[in-house]
């Protein structure tokens, strides 16, 4: 629906090279991919709902990027966005997530017993854990693309869902646009609300619409389990707690995505979800598991350490300020968080998280003591 | 309708999609393809249009003052030639709710068809933001023959400089909000073009967005002809701002005093300007360059997007009629602070901004006055009305300094009936 040039029959008149866009200062995922013969292929081409590969680009040809950070530049506006536009999201696909080819298979693992240790991190480092992921309902279009009756669908959809939770996950919903101030105030001082996006890499796509409209948060009484409803994703579910003891996170994480697929099952619903690309979301980069698995952590040492970055590297995980994605580390606590997404398991990828952070820790009370760590480099995951 | 029966869906998921959102009745005769796909006709009958209704219940624009659920179960469906649709035209007053003090207009055209296809909505929209016009009933005169102007140069003790502005749209093309790369390109090619057959003191020189030099961009900013992307989200969410900076540009004439922007909110934004008070010759320019740029497309055979219903046809309906503003940046240090000042600006049909222009404030005591109205006088009307309004102030102003008094002045009929 939203853009301007979704369905703009004039634009047929001209040829492809006439609309190719201008991406010699671009630097994204889509930009390295997009040739002016991909171009012309797609170009009248549309999904069933009436997604149009402009659709899909408008976001990455509006934010031409930054010299040092890859965003992917390409959203999806429904579930066969991927396989109409296979022909770009393919090898954006395999670009961004380490070379996963079009035929790969991607394995899904929500069994928390799989997780080895994870309850053990210490907390005077661990400051709290927290595992999140995004679920997208089978039938109606993402949010870049999708009318307010379907948001709005999938907001009731949800609430009726989240509704029937119960025990440790019994909660409640706050729509954004009944919010009082007084919740808006509790919710803000949890960090749990969620603002109208201002990245422009979101709003070039078109997710913003409508706002505050189908859009709100649930969460458990305990305030361990948090969904947002119609931010980025249709849902986003996040467990956390503070300390270091990620097996429980995990546990709870499992538990209740389990219960509220099975919630939506009985309604007649479905997530969308395929054998190659795993959970389909919103953005090509949250395919797969959709999963971050992180904890803020104290490593003033480590994170000083000339090697750092390559640990990290080797470790597969992936550092941020406490902010979250595009801030900076405050007082040497960092967001330590699993690199991949597509082509591991949950449990592969939180193992990755917990056996990580552990062998980090060990190395910043090593720096503390003085003592090398050279001994504890790890091999490349 | 027996070939609407004949692929009855067989997904169970989205006969149960259908029977949750309460479509049982509307589930009759529906063509569903076997896949959980739903096309964005099932989708379109899935969803009726209270479904999609927006919530306005917040909002204070004059899209949100008009828009019913009727109106939009009506216009819901419907498209231009072009496809654009209500949603579309809408969407930048649904996102944007408004200020209690400034009522916006809340919806953008993507094309020229959008004030036809839509007038169910367009047409009230224009009436409450244009003091009644309608478009139904009246025709919108257009005159730019500056040679009727009179009284047209102020005292330069108080005007500081006198400008004059409009936008006009190309024919055929799709506007900033609706139209695709090519269609903007194209825009770029046939604007540019014309300009570069302007002579005398018109002739000039095009600057690219995309290809401006370090020097040319300060140099521009210095003269404060530059234009940025936009920031203001009543333009972002109107899909304007897509792809920039590609085939945007500045045009302006060798000394400086005609200037174009290109693909900016509108297809092209026609400046006349200079400093001091000769608005006379200001306008005189205005209208040649104006006729001339018109001119130069009809002979490659295009021509400005107009009718006499709604005058030059613009993306925001504020700016249709003559899209006209001209005004003065002028110093008005006793007249500012009279109580009167307000209500003397009211009956003049004249409205003061600080000297940033839209939504800034006034810095010391200079003031940028301009026409308020735009659609149901003709140009020369508002530019008269503009001198005589000033010529009105600072008449006051000196008034004031004398000690003397000030009368507020009758107010000025609207329209022409």
């Amino acid at each position: 629906m939203p853009f301007g040039n979704t369905h703009n029959q004039l634009k047929m008149n001209y040829t492809a090279e006439q609309e190719y866009p201008d991406l010699s200062k671009h630097n994204n995922h889509m930009a390295k991919v997009l040739t002016l013969e991909m171009y012309a292929n797609l170009r009248d081409k549309q999904t069933p709902s009436g997604f149009t590969v402009d659709d899909v680009i408008q976001t990455g040809v509006d934010n031409p990027g930054h010299p040092f950070i890859m965003t992917v530049g390409c959203v999806a506006g429904d579930e066969e966005t991927y396989e109409v536009f296979k022909e770009l999201l393919d090898p954006v696909i395999e670009d961004r997530h380490g070379g996963y080819k079009p035929t790969d298979k991607h394995k899904t693992d929500l069994n928390p017993d799989n997780l080895q240790g994870g309850d053990d991190l210490d907390p005077n480092y661990v400051l709290s854990s927290r595992v999140r992921t995004g679920r997208s309902i089978r039938g109606f279009c993402l949010p870049p693309h999708c009318s307010r009756g379907e948001r709005r669908g999938i907001e009731s959809l949800s609430v009726e869902a989240l509704g029937s939770l119960d025990g440790d996950l019994k909660g409640k919903y706050y729509a954004l646009k009944d919010m009082t101030e007084e919740e808006q105030q509790q919710l803000i001082d949890d960090h749990f609300l969620f603002d109208k996006p201002v990245s422009p890499l979101l709003l070039a796509s078109g997710m913003a619409r409508d706002w505050p409209d189908g859009r709100g948060i649930w969460h458990n009484d305990n305030k361990t389990f948090l969904v947002w409803v119609n931010e980025e994703d249709h849902l986003r579910v996040i467990s956390m707690q503070k300390g270091g003891n990620m097996k429980e996170v995990f546990n709870r994480f499992c538990t209740g995505l389990t219960k509220i697929e099975e919630l939506f099952k009985e309604k007649g619903h479905e997530f969308m979800w395929n054998e190659h690309l795993g959970y389909v979301l919103t953005c090509p980069s949250n395919l797969g598991t959709g999963l971050r698995g992180g904890v803020h952590v104290k490593l003033p040492n480590v994170s000083k350490h000339e090697k750092f970055g390559e640990i990290l590297k080797r470790l597969r995980l992936q550092k941020r300020g406490t902010g979250g994605v595009d801030t900076a580390a405050v007082g040497g606590v960092f967001d330590i968080s699993n690199a991949d997404r597509l082509g591991f398991s949950e449990v592969e990828l939180v193992q990755m998280v917990v056996d990580g952070v552990k062998l980090l820790v060990e190395m910043e009370k090593r720096l503390e003591a003085g003592q090398s760590i050279d001994d504890l480099m790890p091999e490349q995951k | 309708m027996a070939s609407s029966f004949a692929k009855m869906m067989s997904s169970r998921t989205t006969g149960l999609l259908m029977a949750s959102l309460g479509a049982g009745a509307v589930a009759t005769g529906y063509l569903l393809s076997d896949s959980a796909a739903i096309s964005a006709e099932q989708r379109r009958k899935l969803y009726p249009p209270s479904a999609d209704f927006p919530d306005l219940r917040k909002h204070n624009n004059c899209m949100a003052s008009a828009l019913t659920p009727a109106i939009y179960a009506k216009l819901r469906d419907r498209i231009t030639p072009n496809n654009w649709t209500l949603d579309q035209c809408i969407q930048t007053g649904v996102d944007n709710p408004g200020h209690p003090f400034i009522k916006t207009v809340g919806m953008v055209a993507g094309d020229e068809e959008s004030y036809e296809v839509f007038a169910e909505i367009f047409d009230p929209v224009i009436k409450d933001r244009h003091n009644g016009y309608d478009p139904k009933t009246m025709k919108h005169p257009t005159d730019l023959d500056a040679s009727k102007i009179h009284s047209g140069v102020f005292d330069e003790h108080y005007v500081l400089s006198s400008r004059v502005r409009t936008g006009r749209s190309i024919r055929g093309l799709s506007l900033p909000p609706a139209c695709s790369r090519s269609e903007r390109r194209e825009v770029e090619r046939v604007v540019v073009q014309a300009l570069a057959g302007l002579k005398g003191d018109l002739s000039g020189r095009y600057y690219s967005l995309t290809e401006m030099s370090e020097a040319e961009q300060q140099r521009l900013i210095d003269d404060h002809f530059l234009f940025d992307k936009p920031v203001s989200p009543l333009l972002t969410c109107a899909f304007m701002a897509r792809d920039w900076p590609d085939a945007r540009g500045i045009w302006h004439n060798n000394e400086k005093t005609f200037l174009i922007w290109i693909n900016e909110e509108d297809h092209t934004r026609v400046i006349s300007m200079e400093k001091g008070g000769n608005m006379k010759r200001v306008f005189e320019r205005f209208c040649r360059g104006l006729k001339q740029v018109e001119q130069l497309i009809q002979e490659r055979g295009w021509e400005f997007m107009w009718n006499e219903r709604l005058g030059y046809v613009l993306t925001c309906p504020s700016n249709l009629g003559t899209g006209l503003r001209a005004g003065v940046h002028v110093r008005l240090p006793k007249l500012s602070k009279d109580p009167r000042f307000g209500k003397i600006l009211d009956n003049l049909r004249l409205q003061k901004r600080g000297t940033g222009g839209v939504d800034t404030a006034a810095v010391g005591d200079t003031f940028d006055i301009s026409n308020l109205d735009r659609l149901g006088k003709s140009e020369v009307e508002l530019v008269q009305l503009v001198v005589d309004g000033v010529n009105y102030l600072v008449e006051c102003e000196k008034r004031l300094e004398k000690g003397q008094d000030i009368k507020i002045p009758a107010p000025i009929q609207h329209f022409k009936k």
